[in-house]
């Protein structure tokens, strides 16, 4: 849907082809292109505009790296912008120099993920930093929400303030910060409910628990997803409540997430953690780097890498490296890889964070390339004998047969699947005469079989 | 929040006009009384994306402005009615409010959407109107992954006189749609609304599941679900459009309900999902309380977008 800022900015340079220094105008054009870029990605319209000027100011004059194209120089440099805008390198923790207990209170538009992110942020400081939490929901609009947080206390092991029905939320809130006295807790979380900024009556009332509680961290929790409206949301929590920092939830979903950009730059406050699933551990810290190349839909290179260091096991790794020198690649290993593969999130999961996806997305919508393949295709081998996996050469076409009714897929997928393990395979060898310093020197596209290079996936195809 | 009855345009604007009074404001510093000129229809068409509207169709519909009043002296009525008759009009054909047919005993309602878009308070406000109505409602607490969203549609189900079939926590949504379904059939009610776990749609896994339902439920009606409800939150930004896509082409969505349309959000992104995907808009929410659930219309619509009095 979304073309890169990058190619974008590639084409409008190309018809330049210009080297030097940045001039006015031609920043003026790339500046069109990534105004529409950051909107596209949802960042607010009044912080796209101060951006913009930001990026102008710094552009203009600037000299062209030699080893570079004008494109890639303005990418950078609003890249680099982004990433200082979005809070700079490195983590914001919760601040928790405080006599305890200290209290941390959660607010937000309903819907935003205040209780899963309290439920969150609770079990990581139980498990990380070793705090005894206590939990409580100040949620009395919606059915059954003080219940919600109730249960996922119970599931993370941590202590929930018991509910009183009918009980008012400057009340509840008294009421956990004398028990956390009382009972020794380091960190009290108030979940409040969830309310629109605009909803005069119930920011008063958060006013008042604020007042009443005095909470060290106040947090605003925000949808990844938020649109133009993030700006607003942003200013009136900012301005009546104040926040200390903001919870960018949902960021595993597949929006831009421009309303970063834009909360950060209306509070004025870090980025503290992102929700990136459902499950409770789901709970990072910020980095401005990864979602800089978001919103630019430059892709998430580091989370790749380092979903790949989690995922891929080291051992089976070391000896697939051996299999390499040796030349001899069977079909188990094929096999391993494709489940390593479906470990790391699938297709689907690891293109989401490679960079300029949404040409090989459109692409890999064609080819019509998806998980089930790899499932598919982890089907038919183990459909296999152990000595065809060893030597694929006995698959004659009774065998094949054998194999497409067992797997529940037909000959020609198996055909399809030997080719592509038989282009690995040479692959393999190659990498194998290579040795280590080629394979250093060409990199991965000299290891890619003609056809797997350049977005062709030709052996996946289903 | 006042029991008192409004006619539902009161309600819409008193929803929208607090969101609209930006743009309405907006229009106003632009145009007391001056020239359509390329500033001004630039400055316009920054007002129109500031509502989610994405920005080809922002351009578009200043384009249009452009072709016929460009240059011309222009009040900010003027370009507020033209504007608003021509979002009207591309949202015009995708006006359709839901309709349950009760002969069909149950009218299947099968209602999904992202993590925290508003589906469970969605439906406990449907439940109210049909209830209100004298339809018999049996509702389906299909979210069986959050924490207490069982609870929670229990609750309503208590406040609004409907049937809640319930299964614990963690249970497989399919089955338990499938009974409800079976029960509803048996004490011929006639609506199953069908609650599910909020799910992002670029989850392959959970919209598996969420195919799985319509799968099962089919066992029973092969015609089920009669709908598919899309709730959206009118906070989402241009990500709604990959969300109507994905569950369209998933589940076969036969319309949508965009809930949270009180905040300052403005749903723009309502006129480019009509042109994309012409998807029916059946209702929008403008408030808390069951009658804030209200038929969506293309007019009232365009005009509460730009701060029209209707």
């Amino acid at each position: 849907m979304f073309d890169s800022l990058s190619n974008r900015l590639g084409e409008v340079f190309d018809r330049l082809r210009k080297r030097g220094a940045l001039r006015e105008d031609d920043v003026a054009t790339a500046l069109r292109e990534i105004r529409i870029a950051l909107l596209e990605a949802d960042v607010a319209l009044p912080v796209v505009k101060e951006f913009v000027n930001a990026v102008r100011e710094k552009a203009v004059g600037q000299e062209v790296l030699r080893s570079v194209t004008p494109a890639q120089m303005v990418v950078k440099i609003v890249h680099d912008h982004l990433v200082e805008t979005l809070g700079g390198a490195g983590e914001a923790g919760l601040e928790l120099n405080a006599v305890p207990p200290v209290v941390v209170m959660m607010v937000g538009l309903q819907g935003s993920g205040k209780t899963t992110s309290a439920a969150k942020i609770a079990l990581r400081l139980k498990s990380r930093e070793r705090k005894k939490v206590l939990l409580a929901s100040l949620d009395v609009q919606r059915p059954a929400a003080q219940e919600q947080l109730a249960v996922l206390a119970r599931q993370i092991g941590v202590a929930a303030l018991p509910v009183i029905a009918g009980e008012k939320p400057v009340a509840i809130a008294r009421r956990a910060l004398d028990t956390g006295r009382r009972e020794g807790y380091d960190i009290v979380i108030l979940d409040t409910a969830g309310r629109l900024h605009i909803n005069e009556e119930l920011m008063l009332e958060v006013a008042a628990v604020r007042d009443a509680a005095r909470p060290t961290e106040t947090l605003l929790v925000a949808d990844a997803l938020t649109g133009q409206d993030a700006v607003n949301v942003a200013k009136s929590f900012s301005e009546r409540i104040g926040v200390t920092g903001i919870v960018l939830t949902r960021i595993d979903g597949d929006a831009r997430g421009g309303a970063a950009l834009s909360m950060r730059q209306i509070t004025g406050k870090p980025i503290k953690f992102v929700g990136t699933g459902e499950k409770i551990e789901a709970l990072e810290p910020f980095h401005a780097e990864r979602i800089a190349g978001r919103i630019l839909d430059m892709g998430d290179v580091v989370s790749l890498v380092e979903k790949a260091a989690e995922t891929i096991d080291q051992e089976e790794a070391a000896k697939l490296a051996a299999k390499m020198q040796k030349g001899s690649f069977d079909l188990d290993d094929l096999a391993n890889q494709l489940r390593q593969l479906r470990k790391m999130g699938g297709m689907s999961g690891m293109m989401g964070l490679l960079p300029g996806i949404g040409k090989i997305k459109k692409q890999l919508a064609e080819a019509n390339i998806d998980d089930r393949i790899i499932k598919r295709q982890e089907a038919i081998i183990s459909s296999m004998t152990k000595a065809e996996r060893r030597n694929p050469k006995l698959l004659n076409a009774s065998r094949r047969l054998r194999i497409a009714a067992g797997s529940g897929t037909s000959v020609p997928d198996i055909n399809r699947l030997l080719k592509q393990y038989q282009d690995m395979a040479h692959m393999m060898k190659k990498a194998a005469k290579l040795g280590k310093k080629g394979l250093a020197r060409h990199g991965l596209a000299g290891l890619l079989p003609p056809g797997m290079g350049g977005g062709g996936f030709g052996g996946f195809r289903g | 929040m006042s029991e008192e009855k409004r006619s539902w345009l009161q309600r819409l604007k008193a929803g929208l006009s607090r969101s609209s009074s930006r743009l309405a404001e907006g229009i106003g510093t632009i145009f007391t009384r001056r020239r359509l000129d390329d500033a001004s229809l630039e400055e316009l068409e920054e007002l129109l994306i500031a509502t989610d509207m994405s920005l080809g169709m922002a351009s578009e519909v200043t384009g249009t402005l452009r072709r016929t009043r460009f240059n011309q002296e222009v009040t900010t009525d003027e370009v507020k009615a033209a504007i608003a008759a021509e979002v009207a009009r591309l949202l015009e054909p995708v006006a359709k409010p839901l309709r349950i047919d009760s002969s069909l005993k149950p009218h299947v309602v099968l209602v999904v959407g992202v993590n925290g878009s508003g589906k469970t308070t969605t439906i406990a406000k449907l439940a109210k109107q049909y209830r209100d109505e004298g339809l018999g409602v049996v509702l389906a607490a299909g979210d069986t992954f959050r924490a207490a969203a069982v609870e929670q549609l229990r609750i309503w189900g208590e406040r609004t006189g409907a049937t809640v079939v319930t299964r614990p926590q963690g249970a497989d949504a399919a089955g338990l749609a499938y009974d409800a379904l079976a029960d509803a059939k048996a004490s011929g009610a006639d609506v199953l609304l069908i609650d599910t776990a909020g799910r992002l749609h670029n989850k392959a896994d959970l919209m598996a599941e969420l195919q799985k339902i319509v799968r099962v439920i089919k066992k029973l009606d092969p015609a089920a679900p009669h709908s598919v409800l899309l709730v959206l939150d009118a906070t989402t930004g241009q990500n709604a459009h990959a969300q109507a896509e994905t569950f369209r082409d998933m589940i076969g969505v036969t319309g949508i309900v965009m809930t949270k349309l009180d905040g300052t959000a403005r749903g723009g992104v309502l006129v480019s999902l009509a042109e994309k995907y012409g998807i029916p808009v059946h209702a929008i929410g403008v408030g808390e309380s069951a009658e804030d659930l209200r038929p969506f219309e293309a007019e009232a619509f365009a005009k509460s977008l730009v701060g029209l009095s209707a």
